[in-house]
């Protein structure tokens, strides 16, 4: 019933046993506080029990982040109420929607306006979501493995990248010189989805007549193409500005939202007045949020159409697909150029907010990492593509760092951990740059003994159980 | 540069793409072994193969340093490191296999995606974890190969093209590794018992062969060749890091394809032609373009070439058409 309920529990466990060392001050509560979601999504309960022992949770890390800010586990807590508001069974939707809301717009903002660190998190699992959720439809629905998305990306990218910066002025003549105004954004959200589905059904044309794993080294070899033009297209015209990157990229103008957050008040609420960086931060988070809620709505759309079917169809028997009268190469284009365009308007969104853009974010390491969000989410599951890609970023930016400046407080206090002075540790384990060794670590595993991902499909989990039947059967004979 | 100028620098760019090919080909024997088995792209390939290199080069500083080398002579510390790179890439690779293919094989899944996925999380462990010991036993990122006079003594050759001594190594011990490769799997009864398992693996076992013992085998063959291949690109290169597996990784994987994949000499052919192609939009694309389009335009340049050929013909250059079960 519950399928995704043994890696979760596991996972709060360990996040709170992390949690006793990692936040001394609020060790205990963030204890209590994590173990109680954990039994909440686990335990036997009746609906309303748990829709309000959820909300009740959520308000407590709520009031335990504006106590403290810096508190990162009432954080995870708070993801961790999202996640399971969304995922658990019987919750009636009102209160799903209810507590999501609630969580994405007043708990996380009364805390990200204080400590900026989260809405950056927030943000960065927005955009890795959104790419994912490209992604998804692509693997996910259609079967086809793209091993280059993040062309896509890059295309998005630098499409505002160019022309909102002084960078297009290089090569147009007459070009405002510091390039567009940022609210062009918009627009250039737009023109991105545009160019980036273009790009897709470019370069899915000569890919898409191939299979499997032929299909992977080909995607992969155009998604370097795509890299390597980035990063030399600064002659004979400077189009991209080569390796350098292109910088300062033009932002939207936040003065609404700064005034509206003066007029509610919220500088009395912290004390401290409302600046450019923090507004810029909200402002981010909340463009963010939007774009993943489009992209969600339009993939759940999709997913229950005529083409959805179809693409399922195609993952599923390509042949019988072929026979049923699916047109194969006008239906895969389609997969391709709709994730393709999910992850270019966040191409767009991602060169504003990093006022910079550089062939370095978009490279084949970038395009396996979406990749293994898909695959560790659940492939072809929305929700498995959403929570992969936010589990992976709470590891990487959160907890591993976390877990290097305690270490790092250990060497310094030269505590003694069974029989070992910690002083006496290298400084050069530090978990902080190992991010690929426990990411690959975690990929190992979960395809060993969860195959089917966080949360996995419907469809996929009835085939992987068959399949294991099978085995088991096999074995026996 | 005028024409003639271009001409003459002909047979040296020809000769230097001959010996990234036969690198190329060197790794791309490894994936093709694997693929020809088990149907999986082992993306961990590359990181064994730069496992060789840092094994390679581990020996390199221990036997041969220069305050006190116990074995003086160049030549024999090269055999002794590719010995003992042949053994330590050969290891890894069988770990791999029994720690994180094994299981995934025993589960029956269907999806190519899982064995896939799998390869690439080994991949980024085996990097993390070289990069540890790296940083632990060096205290630095990159490592560097000594240069011995002995290996880069340079011949000249007719046409006023030179090789080093190093380069003559690679190109025989390639060509060795592609001879002994071929008699292996058609001439011996290992062979014989791998290419069972590659045709199909129940009636294999249901013929006396343990596919598990085979399967392990040729992973041990594959990495072995890696662990050469790896030995010989340090010496080349002299530079090795945690990462420099994966950019000949991927070349050699595009070589295998190119070739045909899971097909031994088309992975030899694959890769002496990506060499070629490479070598070749390298040295001209500066010139033809008046130096707009430069050197690195060569990966886009082996990439197209690719994508055109699998237009054409979808199963490589040496590859067979595999007929659709319905």
């Amino acid at each position: 019933m519950n399928q995704f309920i043994f890696p979760f529990t596991l996972a709060f466990t360990a996040l709170s046993i992390l949690g006793a060392f990692l936040a001394p001050q609020n060790g205990l509560t963030n204890l209590a506080l994590l173990v109680s979601v954990g039994l909440v999504s686990l335990g036997k309960l009746p609906t309303a029990w748990r829709s309000g022992l959820l909300a009740v949770l959520a308000l407590a890390l709520t009031i335990l982040l504006r106590l403290n800010p810096n508190d990162k586990l009432a954080f995870y807590g708070l993801l961790g109420v999202l996640v399971a508001a969304f995922l658990l069974p019987n919750l009636s939707k009102l209160v799903r929607i209810a507590l999501a809301l609630a969580i994405l717009f007043i708990a996380v903002p009364i805390a990200g306006l204080t400590n900026s660190f989260l809405f950056e998190l927030g943000i960065q699992i927005g955009i890795f979501a959104a790419l994912a959720l490209g992604l998804n439809v692509v693997v996910g629905q259609a079967g086809l493995l793209d091993l280059g998305f993040a062309a896509f990306f890059a295309i998005g990218a630098y499409t505002w990248g160019i022309f909102g910066s002084p960078q297009a002025a290089q090569f147009i003549p007459g070009y405002p010189a510091e390039g567009l105004p940022g609210n062009y954004l918009y627009l250039f959200m737009a023109l991105a989805v545009i160019t980036a589905a273009i790009t897709g059904v470019l370069i899915g044309l000569p890919a898409l007549r191939l299979r499997g794993d032929y299909l992977a080294i080909v995607t992969l070899g155009l998604g370097e193409v795509v890299r390597v033009f980035a990063n030399n297209l600064d002659k004979p015209l400077n189009i991209t500005n080569g390796p350098q990157g292109i910088t300062p990229v033009n932002r939207p103008d936040v003065g609404p939202l700064t005034e509206f957050l003066r007029a509610i008040g919220a500088e009395r609420l912290y004390g401290r007045p409302i600046d450019e960086p923090i507004a810029y931060s909200f402002f981010f988070y909340l463009l963010v949020l939007v774009v993943i809620g489009i992209v969600v709505l339009v993939n759940i759309r999709l997913a229950n159409s005529r083409f959805g079917r179809a693409w399922v169809a195609i993952r599923e028997d390509e042949i019988a697909a072929k026979a049923m009268g699916i047109p194969l190469l006008p239906t895969k284009l389609l997969a391709f150029a709709t994730g393709a365009a999910f992850s270019g308007a966040m191409g767009a969104v991602f060169a504003a907010k990093q006022t910079f853009v550089s062939p370095e974010s978009f490279t084949l390491q970038a395009s396996i990492n979406i990749l293994a969000f898909v695959i560790l989410g659940g492939m072809g599951s929305i929700g498995g593509a959403v929570v992969g890609a936010a589990a992976v970023t709470v590891l990487n930016i959160g907890i591993l760092k976390d877990f290097s400046d305690l270490l790092n407080t250990w060497r310094q206090t030269g505590v003694t951990i069974l029989g070992y002075n910690m002083a006496n540790l290298p400084p050069q384990l530090n978990p902080a740059k190992y991010e690929r060794l426990v990411f690959g670590l975690i990929l190992i595993l979960m395809m060993i003994f969860r195959p089917e991902g966080l949360i996995p499909e419907q469809r996929h989990r009835a085939e992987l159980q068959e399949a294991r039947q099978e085995a088991k059967e096999g074995g026996g004979k | 540069m005028t024409v003639a100028d271009l001409f003459a620098i002909l047979p040296q760019t020809l000769l230097e793409g001959l010996l990234l090919g036969f690198v190329y080909a060197m790794v791309a024997l490894g994936y093709t072994m694997v693929y020809g088995v088990l149907g999986l792209i082992n993306f961990a390939h590359s990181e064994v193969f730069m496992i060789g290199a840092v094994v390679g080069l581990e020996v390199f500083r221990f036997w041969g340093n220069p305050e006190a080398p116990v074995i003086a002579n160049p030549l024999l510390l090269l055999l002794v490191a590719l010995v003992f790179a042949a053994a330590g890439s050969g290891i890894v690779a069988v770990l791999v296999e029994r720690f994180a293919y094994r299981p995934l094989r025993k589960r029956g899944s269907k999806n190519i995606l899982v064995p896939m996925i799998t390869a690439i999380g080994v991949s980024f462990l085996l990097q993390d974890l070289t990069r540890i010991y790296a940083a632990l036993r060096h205290n630095e990122f990159n490592m560097q190969y000594r240069t011995y006079d002995v290996l880069n003594q340079v011949f000249e050759l007719p046409l006023q093209t030179t090789i080093q001594f190093k380069g003559v190594i690679v190109i025989v011990v390639s060509i060795l590794m592609l001879i002994g490769l071929t008699y292996l799997v058609n001439r011996t009864k290992l062979g014989k018992a791998i290419r069972a398992v590659s045709q199909d693996m129940q009636t294999a076992a249901l013929m006396g062969i343990n596919p598990d013992t085979i399967i392990s085998r040729t992973f041990l063959v594959g990495g072995s060749l890696g662990g050469v291949a790896g030995v010989l690109f340090g010496l080349l290169y002299t530079n090795v890091t945690p990462y420099s597996g994966v950019l000949p990784g991927l070349k050699a994987f595009t070589s295998a394809v190119l070739g045909g994949i899971g097909n031994i000499p088309g992975a030899m052919v694959g890769g002496l032609i990506l060499g070629q192609l490479e070598t070749l939009s390298g040295t001209y694309l500066p010139f033809l373009t008046n130096g707009n389009f430069g050197t690195e335009y060569k990966d886009v340049f082996a990439f197209l070439t690719l994508v055109l050929l699998l237009l054409f013909r979808p199963q490589g250059i040496f590859g067979q058409n595999v007929s659709e079960k319905v």
